[in-house]
């Protein structure tokens, strides 16, 4: 087991790299950091000392990939992709190019607000889409059934922006539930995070419950589930005791591979609700041009995916023992 | 003089297609017993009903050319050197018939079937004095949908929003249909060191969340190209071909973030046809590969490439407005459900509140997406009943 799971943490080592040089070549080489520099600095203080001057500040004023003024090592270390990009696969960061901000500090500070709606949001979301899964597949080919596939079609449809636009305006301003954005420290965060949560929840109803529900139909055409039947076992029963279980493999594979995002939050829920997650952050650096940390949020996210897989792979050892380690 | 933009030719090759399979279909095969199996369920053909009146819309906003400017008496103005001067603007088939509506402009806020604005302002009054009043609209009960802030008819800018969507939702797939095919079947066919590149290739790519990667592709590259509105001669325009467009940008950075998907589905499919015992034969045969690539390989994956295409329609139409949103998708001046939504979103704390401009946008999307939807788990179920249950 242990061995198997270093070798996939070593399967992984490569891609790592691959994103770090991907997104290197996309900010240093596609857009040169002159490039950056202009679009940073607006059309009218475009001078060649400007360019030159910003650069310097900001530490991009060294090639991109290969030093050939610099002797021996220095040939590639003296490079803005050594000194920018390779520090991040050890979680370095660097500074911000707008305000100079710390941004691994940042990202330690600001996960805690994208967590706090995140985690509730996910927990609720699975569970209420297993929950209503279970129940079209226990009626299953009624209209119970079928109007809720109909349902879940139907939700699915709709733009997750009209859920946000909507809960807003019907539940905070209309019925004045709650707080319709904002933030605040502790626990008095909670009557900001109700709303959220709620949409967080119905935005993800209609395709979770369609998937989950496939996926217990599937397992509820299969031999071992009409044997349980056979031998005297009530529907309920059969459903969550053994279906339930072998629906697992399936339902992992969605559901652990988003766990690591949990950090870096929604992009659209967070700058919607005023919250200073990690999303906001992203959308801030974006409405800004702050090319650094929407590299450091590419870059992050990227390794969250990978870690989200290699998670999802281990579990699959953990619930399914016929998975070899292969 | 025609205008062509690089997105056309999606929308025509689209159109092609569409011509291409209901030729297809009417020859005996494989799309002939698919077609049966879909006209037998009646909620999808109502739905591809709807989808080609969307296709229909966007088609009509695709031809497009701007109007000769004319002389005072008439005659085509011409410079110093004899070329014929057109206007800037470039005005598509649906511009034309819809003119009323395009050239309707208002004030301001007007509420759907209105006759006056919808916001006071100073009038003055039959007796000579002022006051503050409801003006009368310029065009009252003209704007079915009502005007937007700045006085456009709200129901002209959804249906300009038609030919984003379809061209966002159907040509991010085609844009990447070839590369896919050809990397999928390469890996899948040859196997070996080549198989092992293409894996690495899009395990990489596909480790960068989509979002994250267009928003730095955006970033980085959005910031040029045509994005509406009036064509200025020389860096966008080439003659009538306007290559540098922002929506095609878009297209095909969506693609490249979604043609990973796709190319897994084909590499395990060739992985799987390359072993049966017809490719197997024609091997023996002395077939040569290219041989057996295009004749017994492609087509085989070729359902694939369908189901895919369907089912990724709605997600992009879904995913254009969000990017819009962000500010990171077409430009403001293109017409896009996503701007209408950013706009929208201050609309509903005025008081009243002003909801025509959100529920356009949001009843034109729906109409789209949701037929998209059922039509695509139609097609899929007739095309491979396997992958029902995915």
């Amino acid at each position: 087991m242990l061995s198997y799971i270093i070798r996939r943490i070593l399967y992984a080592v490569p891609i790592i790299i691959g994103v770090n040089v991907l997104t290197a070549l996309l900010f240093f080489y596609v857009n040169t950091p002159d490039d950056m520099a202009r679009q940073v600095l607006g059309e009218k203080n475009v001078t060649p000392a400007a360019i030159e001057n910003w650069k310097r500040d900001h530490g991009y004023d060294l090639p991109a990939f290969v030093n050939t003024e610099e002797p021996g090592i220095k040939k590639v270390t003296e490079t803005v992709f050594f000194q920018k990009s390779v520090p991040l696969l050890w979680f370095d960061f660097g500074r911000s190019d707008r305000n100079n901000i710390d941004i691994g500090q940042e990202i330690r500070t600001r996960m805690w607000a994208s967590l706090a709606i995140s985690v509730p949001t996910f927990i609720a979301a699975v569970s209420v889409n297993l929950f209503f899964a279970m129940m079209l597949a226990y009626y299953r080919a009624t209209y119970i059934d079928i109007w809720g596939v109909v349902l879940a079609v139907i939700l699915m449809s709709i733009s997750s922006l009209f859920y946000i636009i909507g809960g807003q305006f019907i539940l905070g301003k209309l019925l004045k539930l709650f707080p319709i954005s904002g933030y605040d420290a502790g626990l008095h965060s909670i009557k900001f995070l109700v709303l959220p949560i709620i949409i967080g929840i119905i935005a993800a109803i209609g395709g979770g419950v369609r998937f989950y529900r496939t996926v217990f139909l599937e397992e509820i055409n299969k031999d071992y589930v009409r044997t349980a039947r056979a031998k005297g076992l009530t529907e309920g029963r059969v459903l969550f005791k053994h279906a339930l279980k072998n629906a697992m493999i399936p339902v992992l594979t969605n559901v652990v591979v988003s766990i690591p995002f949990l950090f870096t939050g929604s992009l659209i829920l967070e700058t919607f609700f005023a919250i200073p997650g990690l999303g906001s952050f992203t959308i801030n650096a974006i409405h800004s041009q702050d090319f650094a940390i929407v590299r450091s949020m590419v870059y992050l996210g990227s390794i969250l995916y990978i870690i989200g897989l290699i998670m999802t792979d281990i579990s699959y050892t953990l619930v399914d023992p016929r998975v070899r380690f292969e | 003089m025609p205008v062509i933009l690089a997105t056309d030719f999606i929308v025509f090759f689209l159109a092609g297609a569409i011509v291409y399979f209901a030729i297809a279909v009417r020859k005996d095969g494989a799309a002939a017993s698919a077609w049966r199996e879909i006209r037998k369920n009646r909620l999808a053909m109502a739905c591809l009903a709807v989808l080609a009146l969307y296709f229909s819309v966007a088609l009509l906003d695709s031809i497009r050319y701007r109007d000769p400017v004319l002389r005072e008496d008439g005659v085509q103005a011409r410079t110093e050197k004899g070329e014929a001067i057109y206007s800037a603007q470039s005005l598509s088939l649906l511009d034309r018939a819809f003119e009323g509506m395009r050239a309707n402009h208002e004030k301001t806020y007007s509420a759907p079937f209105a006759k006056h604005l919808f916001v006071k302002e100073n009038v003055e009054l039959p007796d000579g004095t002022t006051g503050r009043e409801y003006a009368p609209l310029k065009h009252p009960g003209a704007h079915w949908l009502g005007t937007d802030k700045v006085g456009d008819d709200v129901l002209f800018n959804a249906m300009k929003g038609v030919r984003t969507a379809v061209v966002i939702g159907a040509g991010t797939t085609l844009i990447i249909v070839p590369f896919a095919i050809f990397f999928g079947v390469v890996a899948g066919y040859f196997g070996g060191v080549l198989d092992d590149i293409v894996q690495y290739i899009y395990t990489t790519l596909a480790s960068i969340p989509g979002v994250l990667l267009i928003v730095a592709f955006m970033l980085l590259f959005g910031t040029s190209g045509y994005q509406g509105g009036l064509i200025s001669e020389g860096r966008l325009s080439l003659g009538v071909f306007v290559w540098n467009d922002r929506l095609f940008w878009l297209a095909l950075i969506l693609g490249i973030t979604s043609w990973t998907d796709l190319c897994r589905l084909i590499r395990g499919e060739t992985l799987k046809l390359r072993e049966l015992e017809y490719v197997q034969a024609s091997r023996a045969f002395g077939v040569s590969r290219p041989g057996i690539i295009y004749r017994h390989i492609v087509p085989n994956v070729m359902h694939l490439v369908l189901i895919t295409f369907v089912l990724q329609f709605s997600a992009l139409v879904l995913a254009e407005a969000i990017l819009s949103y962000i500010g990171i998708g077409v430009g403001p001046q293109m017409g896009s459900w996503g701007n209408m939504i950013n706009n929208s979103r201050l609309e509903l704390s005025m008081d009243p509140v002003v909801w025509w401009n959100l529920t356009a946008s949001f009843i034109f999307m729906f109409g789209l997406v949701l037929p998209a939807n059922i039509f695509g788990d139609a097609v899929r179920d007739a095309l491979d009943p396997r992958l029902r249950y995915r």
